[in-house]
């Protein structure tokens, strides 16, 4: 009740800091929980870089030792293919390894046509349905939201049907052809940027007589540079993530890609003692270029995603 | 919320502002703007549109079409009315990995729920670090199939650092991916720790158009974090929530890759979800048209959770108040 009374808060400034400083119980309680989360969240990758690292046949020896294991690069070699046939079953590991290279151009090659494409396409159509004028334009719209409902396996089965009739079946064309010129999130989410952008932008750039096309190519498409970055790298990673439709559409490892590579590599590992550390090189060579990717633009990425609810 | 304020429009062609606002350009700018962009339109739209039929759409209809023939891909499709559903309906497996696939979906979302919940208020309410945002959002980049290795190895029963520690503890070792009971869960935790942090940043999102005055006020009354949590942020939250909530249904329903690398369906079905039925039946059996059966199946059931969310979502607008 007091509280009507005295403005106090107006001495302290700091006040966007989110909770008192004093420590406290609870506050400490509650730093131990999120460093329990870091370390649940990070101690995973720790372990595959420990195991890659470590000696096959040594690690039954001793599981829980937190340093890798009679250090050794084996594992990456045979990961990469790198190892004679004889050196890698000595070792525990497969007798074929992963044609690494061919499998990350063909990653590489995917990923980057899927989010090109699909971005180009989709801002151009989002842009069409923010601020050009024409008959239709909400049920069309309509139309592809509805689109974001439909669960991804129930497209899948017919679009296999489709690539295979047309004859893509095992190339990368096919892989990325069902996502390369839209998805309903993607135009979704530039629509609601182009929205955003204030009618007087428009009226300047047609009062200096650019047209319709010219203001999108040179004021609303370097307007939106962020959100694109953004919706990019997630299209990217997803892409590059993706294991179902890959693995529905390649056969041989002229169009096999890492993650689909990586699950052969893992059954081809024997049955009776798994090759862990040739896994673990696998599985870190093949999540690298994501992490790497995400070191670059993860600063931009974080604060989109958490400012504006990227999903 | 918008982005729009991040990138200032530096490289506008900013003339206009000289006075000009009444010349004849002005109206004849309005007046083709007036006169729609039909044609234009038309141009920009149509590699988008093109990909929406032809791989959004068509596919659809030709599911639900595929769904009432007999089809193995080598011979044409062959009508057969109502008999796939028949038979799923009185397939016992199908029923089965239905049920697997509730358990899976049930424990993902809701460990998943409450923990990102628990880590977006962290984050708000501690912290508002972008470098711990940035953590929790790395498991994210892996791809299932890494997760599902990853987590393999941690949790092998002999040598995985995981029971190790069990062991260390003074616990019996546990079989994770091998146990019929164990299976599932384990899977679906596996889940949450690649999603939970993406989830977070979204929770985060929505806690920070909750107006910090609002804490200062509750604050001032001597009310505490756990109430503040029950009081301010819950119910403000409660229609972002509901949104991140339909959206994690509807992907955790479509669980394949960590089941298809982790565990195969094994041990005994235990981990047949619906997809993974899917799949088996089309690429392992080319029983396309009873896959697509399923499929559609699969729909229904996604299409009713989205309805049902729909209303609850705008109820709870409504008392929001």
């Amino acid at each position: 009740m007091a509280a009507v009374t005295a403005p106090p808060t107006r001495t302290s400034p700091v006040s966007v800091r989110p909770l008192r400083r004093r420590p406290s119980v609870g506050r400490v309680a509650a730093w131990v929980v999120m460093a329990a989360i870091v370390l649940v969240t990070l101690l995973p990758f720790y372990w595959i870089l420990r195991t890659a690292l470590s000696s096959n046949t040594a690690l039954a020896a001793h599981p829980g030792d937190p340093l890798p294991v009679d250090f050794t690069t084996g594992g990456f070699e045979r990961a990469l293919g790198l190892q004679s046939t004889k050196e890698a079953i000595a070792q525990g590991g497969a007798a074929g390894g992963l044609k690494f290279w061919r499998y990350l151009i063909n990653s590489v090659v995917v990923s980057t046509l899927i989010t090109v494409c699909q971005i180009f396409c989709s801002a151009m159509a989002a842009y069409a349905f923010a601020r050009l004028r024409w008959r239709g334009r909400d049920k069309v719209f309509g139309l592809f939201l509805a689109g974001l409902m439909v669960p991804t396996i129930f497209t899948l089965l017919p679009n296999f049907v489709l690539i295979k009739q047309l004859g893509l079946i095992d190339n990368l064309l096919g892989i990325a052809l069902p996502t390369m010129f839209m998805t309903p999130f993607a135009v979704f989410f530039l629509r609601q940027f182009f929205m955003n952008v204030p009618r007087e932008v428009e009226e300047a750039a047609l009062l200096d007589g650019a047209g319709k096309v010219r203001i999108f190519f040179r004021v609303m498409l370097p307007m939106a540079s962020t959100p694109i970055l953004t919706l990019g790298v997630l299209t990217y990673i997803t892409s590059w993530n993706d294991y179902f439709w890959p693995l529905m559409v390649s056969y041989s490892d002229s169009s096999r890609v890492l993650t689909v590579a990586l699950a052969i590599f893992r059954a081809q590992t024997p049955q009776t003692g798994y090759d862990w550390s040739g896994l673990m090189a696998a599985t870190l060579i093949a999540a690298l270029p994501m992490l790497l990717l995400f070191g670059v633009f993860a600063r931009r990425i974080v604060s989109t995603i958490s400012f504006t609810g990227v999903k | 919320m918008t982005i729009a304020s991040s990138s200032p429009p530096s490289r506008l062609p900013v003339g206009g502002a000289e006075g000009a606002r009444t010349t004849p350009r002005t109206r004849a700018a309005k007046a083709r703007e007036g006169g729609g962009d039909g044609r234009l339109a038309a141009v920009f739209l149509a590699p988008a549109l093109l990909g929406f039929l032809v791989f959004l759409l068509w596919p659809t209809l030709r599911g639900i079409y595929l769904s009432f023939t007999r089809f193995n891909l080598l011979t044409p499709a062959q009508w057969v009315g109502l008999d796939n559903y028949d038979r799923m309906v009185h397939d016992p497996i199908f029923w089965d990995s239905l049920r697997v696939t509730v358990v899976y979906v049930v424990i993902n979302i809701g460990v998943q729920t409450v923990s990102a919940l628990a880590i977006a208020v962290l984050l708000q309410r501690l912290t508002q670090s972008a470098v711990l945002r940035g953590i929790v959002l790395t498991p994210y980049l892996m791809s299932n199939v890494v997760a599902g290795i990853v987590w393999l190895w941690v949790l092998d029963t002999q040598l995985g650092i995981g029971n190790e520690i069990i062991a260390g503890l003074g616990f019996d070792r546990i079989p994770f991916l091998n146990d019929e009971t164990w299976a599932i869960p384990t899977i679906a935790l596996i889940n949450v720790w690649r999603h939970v942090g993406y989830t977070a940043l979204l929770l985060f999102a929505g806690l920070q158009a909750i107006p910090n005055d609002m804490y200062e006020a509750a604050k001032v009354d001597g009310a505490s974090e756990w109430r503040m949590f029950w009081r301010i942020t819950l119910p403000l939250l409660r229609p972002v929530l509901a949104v991140v909530l339909i959206m994690t249904v509807i992907g955790s329903f479509q669980v394949f890759d960590t089941v298809a690398v982790a565990t195969n369906g094994g041990p005994a079905n235990a981990t047949n979800v619906l997809q993974f039925y899917i799949y088996g039946s089309a690429f392992g059996r080319f029983q396309f048209g009873y896959a697509s059966a399923m499929s559609v199946a699969l729909l229904v059931v996604l299409s009713a959770i989205t309805v049902l969310q729909y209303r609850i979502t705008r109820a709870g607008q409504t008392d929001l108040g």
